[in-house]
């Protein structure tokens, strides 16, 4: 049994998505910059992609700009926010303890350049407090930039709430929505947010695509300097047949999204009970506000990177938290985020499933995660430490 | 898997002598829980010979892979030569480990020379 359980590092593409990916090369290679009629034709598919997606998370369609992905829009995102916050003399910037790297790495770099940053603490659960967040904002906070929905637990924010208080206090509110974009509902106006990050590739659209939502009043900063394209924000000639993909991906992804996370929820829960058979083992975030195809588990006495080898020797493509999957010293920092100590986050199993999964590859998956753990503990010192009362277990 | 060698593979799923040996002569306790890697090194020895050798270990592929492959080299050998075993010979019969991944192969090292000395602590006791 071959089963892709990765979903959250990248989707398959749709065949609805990978054809018009196609018709678009074979029909429209037209530089949309071009004057004549081939190259206007262009334009017209890169506006109307522009239009539908904007439709798609109610925003209007100038204020779209395509990117080569999630990172390059958090980055813009982030860049440009800060330079707003500069000119006015504020540099506090406020995002979570356990952002996607593409935020934590650009604020880093803005800290560099003089911004303070505060990250918020995400709690066991995995969920950031809105109150936490009002108590932080300053006079001189420009930003406040939180996750949609976490990529390694799958935890949800409460975006509206956040949104919300942002607009009261006059302060840019940023979303990193790449795992949420596809997979939940988005509305920019009614949830208040000013910039939110998308990426293809998490719902079935090529990899290298994805765009940045900048509501209207908001100055981009470049990060790449060059012609026109993007009302100037963003140089370099568009890459139409990923962004007519993406449009396309996104619009059934929203299409069935009721029935998918339905579905996705049921076989979820069942995982999710299935591994809680397990002994020693925890859910890593909030049960109920979580994605819909997210499991996230951690296994005493075990380490994640065997783990995942042996599951791939079953046929299942998973992901791990630990240090070794890496080439990092410290396990994930969502994990230790959520207050999960290193010995415990080095054993940790990400499930993402996608819409297509069946109860019989859940269970397939159950039976199997159960025996190589078993089969892990059978020789991991810590493990008979554990057993014969020298260690306390962590994981009750 | 292109992440590994076939040897080190090999050893990953089918490692050799994994256990414990409850009447050690020479027992070695090696890392740590949080670096996400912990090797244990039971030795029976006799004659100053290595009859027997298990290990427990937890933590990624490349770390079982070392474990099997540097029991494998001690088996039957004279405790002298075992003390020469270095992490590069393990991870040259393995057909190389990925950079990052060399502390797997040190670790391996470090088990074994903790076990001998152990081992060479006892008899001096005793």
């Amino acid at each position: 049994m071959q089963i892709y359980a990765d979903n959250a590092a990248t989707t398959k593409m749709s065949p609805a998505a990978i054809e018009s990916m196609i018709q678009t090369m074979q029909n429209t290679y037209g530089n949309p910059s071009s004057l004549y009629t081939i190259g206007q034709v262009a334009k017209e598919e890169l506006e109307a992609a522009r239009a539908a997606i904007a439709a798609i998370i109610n925003a209007e369609p100038r204020e779209i700009i395509f990117t080569s992905g999630g990172s390059e829009a958090d980055n813009q995102a982030l860049l440009s926010a800060a330079m707003i916050g500069k000119k006015k003399g504020k540099m506090h910037i406020i995002s979570s303890a356990f952002e996607h790297h593409a935020i934590l790495h650009t604020l880093n770099k803005l800290e560099k350049n003089g911004f303070e940053v505060t990250l918020l603490p995400v709690h066991e659960n995995g969920i950031v407090r809105v109150e936490e967040l009002a108590d932080a904002i300053r006079e001189d906070t420009c930003l406040v930039t939180i996750m949609t929905a976490n990529n390694e637990i799958g935890t949800i924010q409460p975006i509206a709430e956040i949104g919300a208080l942002c607009r009261e206090k006059g302060v840019i509110f940023h979303t990193d929505a790449v795992q949420a974009v596809g997979h939940l509902p988005i509305d920019v106006k009614a949830q208040s947010i000013d910039m939110l990050s998308a990426s293809a590739h998490k719902f079935h659209g090529p990899k290298g695509v994805g765009f940045l939502y900048a509501k209207k009043g908001i100055v981009l900063s470049n990060l790449i300097e060059g012609g026109a394209q993007e009302r100037g924000k963003r140089a370099g000639t568009e890459n139409l047949p990923g962004i007519v993909a993406m449009t396309t991906a996104l619009k059934e992804a929203v299409d069935g999204m009721d029935s998918a996370n339905a579905h996705k929820t049921q076989i979820r829960d069942h995982l999710i009970r299935g591994l809680s058979e397990i002994p020693h083992s925890a859910l890593n975030g909030d049960a109920e506000n979580r994605l819909s195809g997210n499991i996230n588990f951690s296994f005493e006495g075990i380490e994640g990177e065997s783990l995942l080898i042996l599951l791939d020797q079953r046929g299942i493509s998973a992901s791990s938290g630990s240090a070794c999957t890496s080439g990092a010293l410290d396990p994930s920092h969502v994990l230790l985020a959520i207050g999960r100590i290193h010995d415990v986050a080095h054993g940790s199993l990400r499930l993402s499933i996608g819409e297509e999964i069946t109860v019989e590859e859940a269970d397939y998956i159950i039976e199997a995660v159960k025996e190589v753990v078993a089969y892990l503990r059978s020789f991991s010192p810590v493990w008979r430490d554990l057993m014969s009362g020298k260690k306390e277990f962590i994981l009750q | 898997m292109a992440l590994y060698s076939e040897k080190v593979m090999e050893h990953f799923l089918n490692p050799q002598n994994v256990g414990v040996i409850e009447d050690a002569d020479g027992v070695g306790e090696v890392g740590n829980a949080k670096c996400g890697d912990i090797m244990k090194m039971y030795l029976k020895i006799d004659n100053e010979v290595i009859s027997d050798v298990k290990f427990e270990t937890f933590g990624c592929a490349s770390a079982i892979a070392s474990s099997s492959m540097a029991t494998e080299m001690i088996k039957g050998k004279p405790v002298a030569e075992a003390m020469l075993l270095t992490n590069k010979a393990v991870a040259e019969a393995l057909d190389g480990l990925p950079p990052h991944k060399m502390h797997c192969s040190v670790l391996a090292e470090e088990a074994i020379q903790s076990a001998l000395e152990d081992y060479e602590s006892k008899k001096s006791k005793s």
